[in-house]
């Protein structure tokens, strides 16, 4: 039962949210809900042995019969370190919306913890319609959240937002009833079990475009990779991280992006083996190009969240390079980067709400010499940007190195393309550091009316854990890493027929 | 005395005949007329073409069903024109006017 | 004591260091965060002094220690650990990083003593003191990456300490991004070498090296070591990735000293000569890395020849003799070219730090043009300066004389040179004695041109006796590595105490043999005696006859132009590179993104609205319409089973 209470348990906090009586006290309960959600989550690291490959706590419950749909949820070593993340990330975004959110809180508090059962929901279900429902859900709290506390044109945002994800997913629906048939057609009884989908074998023809198995990859890894989002299809990522308040940036980078990396894994790659290794090219080579075009584009934007925004096209160019190119060194890596992923450019947001909150404005030009007015918030902000370069010791360069290693051993080109990403991370992020921080104080920096204060301890407070993570997972990956080395071994020695069993059974 | 045997020659097809003319004359009614009145006045037109051709069907086919039918379709008819009455008499009274073509508010 | 306890104190004490500074970064006490500082490093002094005294007493080919900490990611066969290596090598090298380093803290508390950012100073140069200790040490590839580029980051806070000054902040960044450029190469040539030996483990990496030589350009070791070279060319400043270290000066003198002169820069000669065997497996990678470092060495030391500040000029001789440092390695003279390393940190610390006296004595002041006859106002700083100028000039017994001359006779004679390479290098040679001489001049001697109201005042003690330690070990250092050719004449024959030091670990190319000792001599004397007359040709020109050299200059102005601006090099790499990427991302921007795929999802966007209103049209409201459409879908339904 740990699972559906991890997954339920913001549920009933939502419930309680709405119920609550006096407004003033909502923040604090909501973020000590959020703490014991969190606490709750590191149950996870008695009750999961991360020596077995195998599928984990499973809860497996027939929700409708006539079609096989079951309730069903698992854990394995690939989901493990999202689900921890997703739970990490709730309490700091709760405490960092504390003064942002001014408006309807209680509404705000209950999308908050509505899109947390969706995410976990999404990481933890191992039934095709249940994932479906957990995946739809879960844009429906970001889309109010975007919508209601968003920026000015918060509307257009969060429809393109919407619409983008929408498209792709309804092909996958296709698609996962389209799976269900075979099912039926293969063992007698329909199912939309996820581990009944594993055991099909859908024929593939490579040099067809129109064969089955194509077409199912293609409709899954599409909708997919709008969420990454995968160039070119990643124009709504920079919108919705601009118009969203802070904590929806932070979801939206820190989790949701990794639900697509995630179903690349738990979904695409097991269940299309052949078509997966027959089109990898092109995932990777849009993952290349995603990486350079994302670094070159942000490298111009004037708004600092948009550049951020542009930052994750890139870094998300990472993962999906590293998990097309399919080896043990280059999985890991995404699977670390993801976490990365979600450390340090979900502290890149808090940070950059947290300067917005002061000048209500992120037009890198009106900025400069912040170094000298805000020191302290200087040096989070220096630490964090040298964790998103990947400077060694910092979490980043651990992600990027498997990575990139890992590409070099497969294909050698891509990983040359890539490294240049590199580069240009480092000459976007510090350009945009140097007009920010240095040099003369900008017309926002120098307004003698407005005099910026530092960070408060409320405010330290958020950005403390972050950088606690950011030198851990630099410094000792290796703890991290053995917590998903069985899965990725064993998904990487069975890709041809990967099956998963359940821990416990026969 | 009259020969009746003329009318033992009238046949279901005249029946039927007899059952479409007027269901045309009814839906013409409908798709022509604008008074709102006269359309469901020509509704009951079209209800009672079905109705002759229930009954016919009901005669050659010895068989019980169609008339029982028929009274159903009255009473639902009957039903309808009280209803079908009541909205247009209250439309009336709000807008004076039983022109259908002033009630298009329901164009998408 | 335990080697993993001396070497737990000797990485402790400088981040140690860092942070109790960092955490009084507010703090303006010079002395205090100086104290911390020096002492932090002194410590770490100590600690070198003992491992290289344990190494001492172990067998000449068993002197290593291997401290290993733990495993820092271990995934599949990719095990890399928080692992040290101490021997000869990299046990010489932290006694001249941290040796050197601690003269530079020293000399920083004086010349910082007026910053109120001093704290944050000494914390910056301990971060950076251990980041070079891990680059030093470090047993892969991968441990040295970190503090490669650990030291890039301290750079690139140390340059742009004055941050408030936007120049500045950007000399740093860029330093930031063309080392990254270099680290970029880096890291293909570790995935060069890891897919194809299965290690980056450094000893396994040199123990594998083929003994073959390989002969093709794309063979793996010659592909992996000319990326880790262009690794080098960026860390180390040379040719095409030189073009920071000269901007790098905007950061404080001890800086330049420390970072861009003695240590950092040199970190991409120490690591070639780490990975020497494999270097040596690799004739062509040798080739480019030889020509690179004879090219850099005109290059930088003609442009030396026409600047005006005294940095500059410094930061211009960095990169020129980074070059010869270079052009040894390339010619295989792996030892020669530690040594030069050695005697360079020495020697350029020196002339940094009197610069930097200079420069704290003229407040401020940097131009040359603006001195002249400092002489007189700054007796120690001018006396330990010269002493410098001579080491760097190749004065015959002075220490840049023995490996400088190692490195001509080497590029000359080694199956790897060649006689146009010493040709360059005589050239650098000579241009080398020419614009330092000039500098000298334009600095401490000739007639004052100092502004009316400077009083140019001598330094406090505390910077005096850094420049003194230095002074006495460029004078002296040079007698390590006594050439063969010159221990012969001289009394007792000293040994060549360096190269017999590094005897097991540094390889000799193959085909070397002895040289012909009246051919050595005569290159010998050629280089000196080149290097004198463009000495006294300077003193000439800038001393006795300071007209000369404007008429001189104005005659070729054009060309002097075009040296001063540093052969436009900046503007050509911003004009052909930097500007077009960003103008390039900009297009990318507007067009891609904005005009085309949004616009793509709009069209998709309007078609579905185009064929919404007219599905809408249908639907007038019209009930006579609707019940239109049913008699027609009613007609059409029945014909159509009609005619079935």
């Amino acid at each position: 039962m740990i699972l559906s209470t991890l997954i339920f348990l913001p549920v009933l906090f939502a419930i309680v949210i709405a119920l609550w009586p006096q407004k003033s006290t909502i923040r604090p309960i909501a973020l000590g809900f959020s703490i014991a959600h969190f606490i709750f989550g590191l149950t996870l690291f008695r009750e999961f042995d991360p020596n077995i490959a195998d599928l984990q706590l499973v809860e497996k419950y027939m929700w409708m019969e006539r079609f096989g749909i079951q309730y069903f949820l698992g854990i394995d070593g690939i989901s493990f370190w999202l689900i921890q993340l997703t739970v990490f990330l709730a309490p700091l975004i709760l405490l960092a919306s504390w003064k942002s959110i001014d408006k309807n809180i209680r509404g705000f508090h209950i999308c908050f913890f509505i899109l947390q059962t969706a995410m976990l929901g999404t990481f933890l279900a191992f039934d095709a319609i249940l994932f479906y429902v957990f995946w739809e859900l879960s844009l429906i709290p970001m889309y109010f959240m975007i919508g209601i506390w968003g920026g000015a044109r918060r509307i257009y945002a969060t429809l393109k937002f919407f619409i983008f994800t929408m498209a792709g997913s309804l092909l996958m629906l296709v698609a996962i009833i389209y799976m269900m048939f075979l099912t039926q057609q293969a063992f007698g009884t329909m199912s939309s079990s996820l581990l009944d989908f594993y055991k099909l074998s859908i024929p593939f023809i490579g040099h067809e475009f129109f064969s089955m198995q194509t077409l199912l990859f293609f409709a899954f890894a599409l909708a997919f990779a709008v969420k990454v989002p995968l160039f070119p299809l990643h124009t709504w990522l920079p919108d919705a991280h601009v118009e969203a308040p802070t904590p929806g940036s932070v979801v939206l980078a820190g989790v949701m992006l990794k639900m697509g990396t995630y179903c690349y894994l738990r979904w695409v790659l097991p269940l299309f083996p052949e078509a997966t290794e027959y089109w990898a090219w092109i995932f990777i080579m849009l993952g290349v190009i995603g990486i350079i075009y994302g670094a070159l584009v942000a490298m111009v934007q004037p708004d600092i969240k948009k550049l951020v925004a542009y930052s994750s096209v890139s870094h998300m160019g990472y993962i999906i390079v590293g998990i097309f190119v399919f080896n043990h060194l280059s999985l890991q890596g995404s699977l670390y980067q993801m976490l990365n992923h979600g450390i340090s450019t979900g502290a890149l947001f808090i940070l950059i709400g947290m300067l917005y909150e002061r000048t209500h404005s992120r037009e890198i030009k009106h900025y400069g010499g912040l170094a000298s007015a805000l020191p302290i918030y200087t040096i989070f902000f220096f630490i964090v940007t040298f964790s998103s370069i990947a400077v060694p010791l910092t979490n980043g360069f651990v992600g990027e190195f498997l990575i990139l290693l890992g590409t070099y051993k497969a294909i050698p080109m891509a990983a040359i393309f890539s490294v240049t990403g590199v580069v240009l991370g480092a000459a976007y992020m510090l350009w945009m550091c140097k007009r920010v921080f240095f040099g003369e104080k900008g017309p926002l920096v120098a307004d003698a009316h407005h005099p910026l204060v530092d960070l408060n301890a409320r405010e330290i407070v958020i950005l403390v854990p972050f950088v606690i993570m950011i030198f851990i997972m630099g410094l000792f990956p290796n703890v991290f890493l053995k917590w998903s080395e069985a899965s990725v071994d064993y998904l990487i020695k069975n890709k041809a027929n990967y099956e998963l069993t359940i821990k416990g059974a026969k | 005395m009259i020969n009746a045997d003329f009318i033992v020659d009238v046949g279901i097809s005249h029946y039927l005949i007899l059952s479409a003319i007027l269901f045309s004359l009814g839906m013409i009614g409908v798709l022509l007329r604008k008074n709102a009145i006269v359309m469901l006045m020509s509704i009951e037109l079209m209800l009672n073409a079905v109705n002759l051709s229930f009954i016919t069907f009901s005669k050659y086919n010895s068989h019980i069903d169609g008339q029982i039918m028929v009274f159903f379709v009255m009473t639902i008819a009957a039903a309808e024109a009280a209803v079908g009455l009541a909205l247009i008499v209250s439309i009336f009274k709000r807008y004076k006017e039983v022109n259908i073509r002033f009630f298009e508010h329901l164009k998408g | 004591m335990d080697h993993t306890a001396i070497v737990s104190v000797l990485f402790a004490s400088p981040l140690l260091g860092f942070l109790i500074n960092g955490i009084r970064r507010n703090h303006h006490s010079a002395n205090v965060a100086g104290a911390i500082g020096s002492l932090a490093v002194f410590i770490s002094f100590v600690c070198s002094i003992l491992l290289w005294i344990d190494l001492q007493g172990m067998a000449p080919d068993a002197r290593r220690i291997h401290v290993v900490y733990g495993s820092w990611m271990a995934i599949e066969s990719l095990k890399i650990d928080f692992g040290f290596w101490i021997d000869q090598l990299s046990s010489l090298m932290i006694l001249i990083i941290t040796g050197v380093g601690f003269l530079i803290h020293l000399f920083s508390v004086g010349y910082m003593s007026h910053d109120k950012g001093v704290a944050k100073y000494f914390s910056y140069l301990n971060f950076f003191i251990f980041n070079m200790l891990v680059l030093v040490l470090g047993d892969s590839l991968v441990t040295l990456f970190v503090g490669w580029e650990g030291v890039g980051l301290a750079s690139y806070l140390l340059i742009g300490f004055w941050f408030t000054d936007g120049e500045k902040a950007a000399a740093g960044m860029k330093a930031f991004i063309v080392n990254r450029i270099g680290d970029a190469a880096f890291l293909i040539g570790m995935f060069i070498f890891f897919v194809s030996f299965g290690t980056l483990n450094i000893q396994e990496l040199n123990s594998m090296a083929p003994t073959i030589m390989e002969s093709t350009w794309f063979g793996i070791v010659t592909l992996g070591t000319l990326f880790l070279f262009g690794g080098a060319t960026g860390k180390s400043a040379q040719i095409p990735l030189y073009i920071w270290l000269p901007d790098a000066m905007a950061g404080p003198t001890p800086v330049s000293a420390l970072i861009h002169a003695a240590t950092m820069v040199t970190a991409g000669v120490y690591m070639i000569v780490r990975l020497n065997p494999l270097f040596i497996a690799a004739p062509n990678t040798m080739m480019v890395i030889a020509v690179i470092g004879a090219l850099t060495v005109v290059l930088a030391a003609s442009i030396g020849i026409a600047q005006n500040d005294i940095k500059k000029v410094l930061a211009y001789s960095t990169v020129s003799q980074l070059g010869y440092m270079f052009l040894a390695c390339g010619v295989g003279a792996f030892t020669t070219a530690f040594f030069h390393l050695m005697t360079h940190a020495f020697f350029k610390a020196l002339m940094f730090l009197g610069s930097g006296s200079v420069i704290h004595g003229m407040e401020g002041e940097q131009d040359i043009r603006k001195m002249g006859g400092l002489k007189k106002y700054l007796p120690w700083t001018h006396l330990t300066f010269m002493m410098g100028w001579l080491a760097i000039i190749g004065t015959p017994g002075f220490s840049g004389f023995f490996s400088k001359d190692e490195i001509l006779w080497m590029s000359f004679h080694s199956p790897r040179g060649h006689w146009a390479l010493w040709v360059l290098g005589v050239i650098g040679a000579t241009m080398t004695a020419f614009y330092m001489t000039r500098l000298m001049c334009l600095t401490f001697w000739g007639k004052s041109r100092v502004a009316k109201t400077l009083h140019p005042h001598e330094s406090p003690a505390t910077m005096l006796i850094p420049l003194f330690v230095l002074a006495a070990l460029s004078v002296v250092g040079g007698y390590v590595g006594i050439p063969h050719i010159i221990s012969e004449i001289l009394p007792g024959h000293p040994a060549n105490i360096l190269e017999h030091w590094f005897q097991p670990i540094i390889k000799t190319v193959p085909g070397l043999v002895a040289g012909d000792p009246a051919m050595e001599w005569g290159l010998m004397g050629a280089s000196v005696a080149l290097a004198l007359i463009s000495t006294i040709l300077a003193y000439q020109l800038y001393v006795k006859n300071p007209s000369a050299i404007e008429r001189f200059t104005q005659k070729i102005n054009p060309i002097y132009q075009l040296v001063s601006k540093k052969y436009l090099v900046d503007e050509l790499y911003f004009g052909f590179i930097v500007n077009p990427i960003v103008r390039l991302s900009e297009n990318l921007w507007a067009y891609i993104d904005v005009r085309f795929i949004d616009k793509c999802t709009y069209w998709a966007g309007d078609l579905m609205k185009g064929s919404g209103s007219f599905v809408r049209s249908l639907q007038n409201g019209n009930l006579q319409t609707y019940a239109m459409y049913i008699g027609i879908g009613l007609v059409v339904a029945l014909s159509l089973v009609m005619m079935r």
